[in-house]
């Protein structure tokens, strides 16, 4: 692998709440080159967090602490919040799960994915224009001009999630992390959205941290796997060799997934194991 | 023990209709689990809803237990079938605690011996006792739907409709809403109908599985067809390729 994109190494995410002090993300390490990397996890296990703190989007009052957490070669610990507005959208961007909560609901598709290009970018109207319109084609939006002048209710689930798409890349990040991007989706749609994200990742030279609750998706799509449980990173295997995983809770996961392919008269349960949290 | 033929439901907006299912025809026998698939819009809900008489329908026949299903259902009618939602954040009253919840079934129906039947109920989907008496809000979400499922069984139903039981659920939840599901469906010899969008999960409960799109039934396969991708249709063979997960095209 070539010089990682990402070093993240100790990552501690405390959020205080009103019963005490939640440590969402615990100890967490990895570096992520030019390449896709699932991070699967139940609800709870600190997935979306991380990649939250992976872009100094944790709110106030929680607290986010490392050893190390650089983006090439630039200290992300250090970042002051201008300068996370510079890499913000412009070198690292973040996909949310739901379209229909993500999007700016009063403003046209367009203007929206145009904002960032604006703001990164500084282009002209002219440019900014064609730059959407080619993004979003880019997306596989059958009609960009029409789409272009539509508001987010009047998208369907996968067009809301390709403009999300379109507006995280517009502005040509090197690394992007998607939350749940296909999970609200059909799995037909599923797969021609994830098809963009690896074409995309292909033809950009993009990373990809690609966060997931669905063993089959990630299983099927990413290079490399990371698995959460209680905030901790547990393991961490090839995507390829997910249904060989040596973990106990992975093994458990994998067993307890309903497969076409090994049918079972009865489902594992997954059995937790305190040791797993130490 | 379920017929159902030619069943359509149209619903009617200030601008027109749609017709959400469009002549759809099976029959599920005493004691099958029968499944349907479909993503979303594809009326799969609707035809639940149908059957239980929760939207207007039409149909020329919709047989449950042997006599036709009349458009307004009397109590002993809706006895018959009970349902499991999909999400059992909203499915349950935050401000009933379980117990109010279990034993308003049993009022409606003016069931004898509430308190032996809610204790029973509770043990039989494996919460314990001392949840008897908590709110929605103090529950997991597995724990919820084991109370959806306490109160769809305590009127001792034959029949089960499940729409989308697990889709809210984590997978070592869904694992034992699963097994709990299918452990009652033997020893309680329910006949059910479960919905989901997820084939492995309809081919893990199921014998015959229904494949709508569009408001249309495509074909009825058997779940070993569904493993094994002998099926007819284009759109389920396309549909099975997209479940087994991403493929990347060779380039």
């Amino acid at each position: 692998m070539s010089e990682p994109l990402l070093i993240v190494d100790g990552l501690e995410v405390a959020l205080p709440g009103r019963t005490g002090v939640t440590r969402a993300v615990r100890n967490a390490s990895f570096t992520l080159g030019r390449e896709r990397l699932g991070i699967v996890g139940e609800s709870g296990s600190g997935k979306t967090t991380m990649g939250r703190a992976l872009l100094g989007l944790v709110p106030r009052p929680g607290m986010v602490t490392a050893k190390t957490m650089s983006y090439e070669g630039t200290n992300l610990l250090a970042c002051s919040e201008r300068d996370w507005q510079r890499l913000r959208g412009r070198r690292l961007s973040m996909v949310m799960q739901d379209p229909k909560y993500s999007l700016n609901p009063v403003k046209t598709v367009g203007r929206q994915i145009g904002e960032t290009c604006r703001l990164h970018l500084h282009t002209d109207r002219r440019e900014t224009d064609r730059r959407v319109l080619a993004m979003l084609e880019a997306v596989q939006i059958r009609d960009p001009d029409l789409v272009y002048h539509l508001y987010p209710h009047q998208l369907s689930g996968g067009m809301g999630q390709r403009v999300m798409i379109a507006m995280m890349l517009i502005a040509e990040p090197d690394l992007l992390i998607a939350d749940e991007p296909t999970s609200a989706l059909d799995v037909t749609v599923q797969n021609e959205v994830l098809r963009i994200l690896d074409d995309l990742v292909r033809d950009r030279g993009m990373g990809l941290i690609f966060i997931s609750h669905n063993l089959t998706v990630v299983s099927s799509f990413c290079d490399r796997v990371l698995i959460m449980y209680g905030g901790r990173i547990v393991d961490e295997c090839l995507a390829r060799d997910l249904q060989h995983a040596s973990h106990p809770y992975t093994r458990a996961l994998v067993a307890a997934t309903p497969s076409l392919d090994n049918p079972r008269a009865e489902l594992a349960t997954v059995a937790r194991d305190p040791e797993w949290l130490k | 023990m379920i017929t159902v033929g030619g069943l359509s439901v149209t619903f009617r907006s200030g601008r027109g209709q749609f017709r959400a299912v469009d002549d759809v025809s099976f029959e599920v026998a005493a004691g099958e689990t029968f499944g349907i698939v479909g993503e979303s819009g594809s009326g799969k809900s609707t035809i639940l809803k149908a059957i239980a008489g929760l939207v207007p329908s039409t149909s020329a026949v919709l047989e449950v237990d042997g006599r036709p299903a009349a458009q307004r259902r009397s109590k002993a009618d809706r006895r018959m079938l009970q349902f499991v939602f999909q999400d059992p954040y909203a499915s349950l009253h935050p401000r009933q605690t379980v117990d109010d919840i279990l034993r308003e079934p049993l009022e409606i129906h003016g069931v004898a011996g509430a308190d032996e039947k809610v204790q029973k109920a509770i043990a039989d989907v494996g919460l314990l006792p001392t949840h008897r008496f908590r709110y929605p809000h103090q529950l997991s979400g597995g724990q919820r739907q084991r109370v959806a499922i306490a109160r769809a069984l305590i009127l001792s139903p034959p029949i089960l409709l499940l729409d989308e039981p697990t889709s809210a659920l984590d997978v070592s939840v869904q694992a034992e809403i699963l097994n709990l599901i299918d452990r009652l469906r033997r020893s309680y010899s329910l006949t059910s109908i479960l919905v989901s969008h997820d084939l492995a999960v309809v081919a893990h409960l199921c014998d015959r599985i229904a494949i709508m799109r569009q408001g249309r039934l495509v074909e009825i396969i058997t779940a070993d067809a569904l493993r094994t991708g002998a099926v007819t249709a284009g759109y389920t063979r396309e549909l099975i390729a997209a479940s087994r997960g991403f493929t990347r095209a060779v380039a």
